[in-house]
């Protein structure tokens, strides 16, 4: 509990830069997961090309590499400089973007065809199909497996302690300078990450049970 | 649309109303080996109601989804109104937006209410106000006898209630004509006629459609004209009186016997 207690100004900074990278880059997955989501099932061909060339390509890449491309890569590249926690966030959510895609995909897959007969049939296009009908009713679907790739998400934020970003990851560094035991940081951070977790399978549960499709 | 007497059953003309609103020219379609639909030719005019009767397999299903390209054809020219339909994109949602289609298993949309269901069309794609779409809808649920289910949700409903919502829905969109794919095939027996009721008010309102059905009360009632299919092909287009008492191919005649012999 002291190394709690007395260290808890590195736990508070190291937790409250985790939640927010953890915010952004769900923020940003779940808007350009959607975007890919739907334009891999798109009628248009090249739209369909790009969505699974994008998934493809990002999925099968380790997020450590991700991270090192937008570290080392970005500054050569002689645009605006922005902080490593920034960067960070876009390598995380370029990346989770890829599964939130693909959970969407199956959840649209799971909507019956006749939903999106009857919305052709009433004159939405494809892009009001899409937001009014189908993705309305596969988020709903797939909550569950979403959850599972927010929660990765969340634990995925500790790669960017690698990356000079002090969030929960680099706690046990930090403290190891302090001369704190590191085995007993080390549970700790998991212990708060646990605790981070739970909180999110409430929001689960919560948003499954308000938002039951029945037919 | 202006009313028409609808002379007896002498001969096979058929009554005509108004100038064509649907024309068939030519179309065929295949899935794989199989020609679903051979060479179909067929008018259907403003006002005028079509039975499209047949045996299951006969093409009468997929030619009624073709008009509104919910199939896509071979070849062939399908055109409503004097438009041909578009092939994709916008042009083409503005044209579904003017054909109503109700379907055989209702399709409500399942995560919406039922007065969402029917302002959705009004809203979305004729950019109508809210309060204007609701009040409108109140009126349509009114008028095919379910405004007191307006708060529920699709699955909270009969099937008849959901087929009388969908039928709703369709006309809150103002359409030319109405497709109906089968629209009491999946209904219970009591819930049958709640649905044909409001069916023949619509026909006699004069509302354009066209009717993939098996309900012969129905063809006799309400039908202009029945055109009946078999293996992909129109065999008989006559008048509904015509059809059932005196029927021309031996494939109807066939058919007939063995849906009216029990």
């Amino acid at each position: 509990m002291d190394t709690l207690l007395n260290n808890l100004d590195v736990f508070v900074d190291g937790f409250a830069l985790t939640i927010q990278v953890f915010l952004w880059s769900a923020l940003f997955a779940l808007i350009l997961g959607t975007v890919v989501g739907a334009m891999r099932v798109s009628p248009v061909a090249p739209m369909r090309a790009v969505g699974t060339g994008y998934v493809n390509l990002v999925r099968n890449t380790p997020l450590t590499l991700l991270m090192f491309f937008f570290a080392f890569g970005y500054p050569k590249l002689d645009l605006p400089s922005v902080s490593y926690t920034t960067l960070a966030i876009f390598a995380l959510s370029l990346y989770s973007a890829t599964y939130v895609a693909e959970t969407l995909r199956a959840g649209i897959n799971t909507v019956p065809l006749g939903q999106a007969e009857a919305a052709r049939a009433i004159g939405l296009t494809f892009g009001q199909s899409m937001s009014q009908v189908l993705m309305p009713q596969a988020f709903r679907a797939v909550i569950p497996p979403m959850m599972s790739v927010f929660i990765a998400l969340l634990k995925n934020t500790t790669v960017a302690a690698g990356f000079s970003v002090a969030e929960a990851g680099a706690i046990r560094a930090t403290l190891s300078e302090r001369g704190e035991p590191a085995i007993i940081v080390l549970l700790w951070v998991a212990l708060l990450f646990v605790l981070l977790v739970a909180i999110l399978s409430f929001v689960q549960r919560k948003l499954e049970n308000g938002l039951k499709v029945l037919r | 649309m202006e009313p028409t007497d609808s002379s007896p059953a002498t001969s096979n003309i058929t009554v005509r109303r108004g100038e064509p609103l649907v024309v068939v020219k030519d179309i065929n379609k295949h899935y794989g080996e199989l020609h679903v639909l051979k060479n179909i030719n067929a008018v259907v005019n403003r006002g005028e109601v079509v039975v499209v009767i047949g045996p299951s397999g006969s093409g009468k299903s997929t030619l009624c989804r073709a008009i509104n390209r919910l199939e896509t054809i071979d070849d062939g020219v399908i055109t409503i109104d004097g438009v041909k339909l578009p092939e994709e994109g916008k042009a083409l949602a503005h044209l579904r937006a003017d054909v109503g289609m109700v379907f055989q298993a209702f399709n409500l949309f399942a995560h919406k209410t039922v007065l969402d269901n029917v302002t959705l069309g009004p809203i979305k794609v004729r950019g109508m106000a809210k309060a204007d779409a609701e009040k409108k809808a109140m009126a349509l649920l009114e008028r095919v006898g379910v405004a007191n289910q307006a708060g529920k949700m699709p699955s909270q409903l009969s099937g008849g209630q959901q087929q009388r919502v969908a039928i709703a829905r369709a006309l809150a969109m103002e359409p030319k004509l109405i497709l109906l794919d089968e629209p009491t095939s999946a209904l219970d027996p009591e819930m049958i006629n709640e649905v044909l009721e409001v069916m023949v008010d619509l026909a006699n309102e004069g509302m354009t459609m066209i009717v993939v059905t098996h309900e012969m009360g129905f063809a006799r009632k309400a039908a202009d004209r029945v055109i009946f299919m078999a293996e992909g092909e129109i065999v008989e287009e006559s008048s509904p009186e015509q059809f059932f008492t005196n029927p021309q191919s031996a494939r109807a005649q066939d058919f007939l016997s063995k849906i009216l012999d029990h």
